[in-house]
């Protein structure tokens, strides 16, 4: 779950990085007090949970308390993205005389964190890391053991920075990299990191993005931010049909079998396992296929647990077949699935026959899965087709 | 109704009230129950059958799990 810069600011503060004086706020007319309270010159940012607000016109710059009012005004009217804003942050404005980049992120290849540095901030660090590589540092260290010092500072001194800067960027960097192990967090960024013209250091903008499973850990948190537990941060309220879908996966504690999206699509996806949904999904639309919505199921799930998703997927008007998929399973067995699914469908009144466009679940039980299937009539492929052929002859069953 | 599996239940096992409290004591998915001194099979956890065969171990041939769709 991502949070709003006011939010990534205050858990910044919090931790001891020094930050612009600033006020969160939701009318014009807070922003034109805070304006006045600020003295000088001003920056008014959109509280989006999105990128591009510069681009959209959501960043403007006040002299006066009446034009931060104005200023305000505009913002708060202005979706980006999609997204009504939440508010808008007024800050001093300040003036720079170096920008940096830091971040700390996950690295999955790695399978540990990373803290990525620069010297040339407030840019996009991918056009950084291409154009100017020796500019852009990237440090892994460990999760589980003490975060030391010397990480931090090997992170900032190999894009050559030295001298007065390196240790209180080599502070700011490790507390950082402390906030994203202590919060679960999956992305915590500072960009630009700003040097002042008095030689100090502040953030001047921070992204942060919590993992959505953290919730429930980190609820002391949440509770700080005052973010309630209703609060899902996704860009659109969640329609009907994926509210059932998450009542579908908390009825239920064995396995998984939600995150269900909504989309506009004919072809029901019952698909997950490893990463895999995201790939199906995909395969499904690059063949042409256009999905009815998004899920994950995995984890082994009940029978029951399979058979209220399906259903509940075929309760969508207009979704005239289901696709089951996944990557090899070894955990999750293709015989619960494949009685979940049958179930699913026979208890929507359809027949699994001529409902289940294809069956592709590899791996753990899949004999016996193989059986249940070729006794109600479905096509069953195992992981001689990969999941890109199955996503195929799945969308040409359809029509 | 279940669709995949069956449970059958041998008479004499009524008898053994030790071997009726270890099947409801082994079975992961809560097959079977006790309706008072009466051991029965749930009808709603049948098709949850995990095939473990831990309730065959418990009670040999007095209990029997047949596969419908075989």
């Amino acid at each position: 779950m991502r949070f709003y810069e006011y939010e990534a600011k205050q858990l910044l503060a919090k931790h001891g990085v020094a930050l612009p004086k600033r006020t969160f706020a939701r009318t014009a007319d807070e922003a034109a007090s805070a304006a006045r309270e600020l003295g000088g010159a001003t920056v008014l940012k959109s509280q989006v949970l999105t990128g591009g607000r510069m681009k959209a016109g959501g960043v403007l710059f006040a002299a006066t308390p009446e034009e931060a009012r104005t200023a305000a005004e505009r913002i708060l009217a202005l979706p980006i993205s999609g997204q009504q804003p939440a508010g808008v942050l007024v800050e001093e404005r300040r003036d720079i005389a170096q920008e940096y980049y830091v971040a700390v992120t996950w690295d999955a290849r790695a399978k540990r964190p990373v803290i990525v540095f620069s010297d040339m901030g407030g840019i996009d660090i991918e056009e950084v890391a291409q154009t100017h590589p020796a500019h852009v540092s990237r440090t892994h260290f460990s999760n589980l053991r003490p975060l030391s010092d010397y990480v931090a500072k090997l992170a900032v001194a190999r894009t050559g920075v030295t001298g007065n800067d390196l240790a209180p960027l080599t502070r700011i960097v490790l507390n950082l990299a402390r906030i994203f192990v202590q919060y679960d967090l999956t992305l915590a960024e500072i960009n630009p990191l700003a040097k002042l013209s008095d030689g100090s250091f502040i953030a001047l903008d921070s992204h942060m993005d919590m993992e959505e499973e953290a919730r429930g850990g980190q609820r002391a948190l949440l509770a700080e931010l005052a973010i309630a537990d209703t609060d899902t941060r996704q860009a659109r309220p969640p329609t009907p049909f994926e509210v059932d879908g998450a009542r579908v996966d908390a009825a239920d504690t064995r396995g998984v079998a939600g995150r269900v999206v909504e989309f506009d699509g004919n072809m029901g996806l019952v698909i997950g396992a490893g990463g895999g949904s995201l790939t199906l999904f995909d395969a499904v639309r690059s063949a042409g296929g256009k999905p009815a919505n998004y899920c994950e199921i995995g984890g082994n799930p009940s029978v029951a647990k399979a058979a209220a998703l399906t259903k509940l997927v075929l309760s969508k008007p207009g979704v005239q077949k289901i696709a089951v998929m996944m990557n090899v399973v070894s955990n999750t067995r293709a015989d619960i699935m494949a009685r979940g699914v049958i179930k699913g469908c026979i208890d929507a009144g359809r027949d699994p026959a001529q409902t289940i466009a294809i069956f592709r679940i590899p791996g753990s039980w899949e004999e016996e899965g193989a059986k249940i299937l070729r006794r109600y009539g479905v096509e069953y492929v195992d992981r001689s087709v990969s999941m890109h052929e199955a996503a195929q002859r799945a969308v040409a069953k359809m029509g | 109704m279940a669709m995949f599996i069956r449970v059958d239940l041998d008479a004499s096992l009524q008898q053994d009230v030790d071997l009726k409290k270890r099947l409801v004591e082994v079975c992961p998915v809560d097959i079977f129950a006790l309706d008072g001194d009466t051991l029965t099979t749930v009808d709603a956890n049948l098709d949850e059958c995990t095939l473990c065969d831990l309730c065959t171990d418990a009670a040999g041939a007095r209990v029997k799990v047949v596969k419908l769709y075989e």
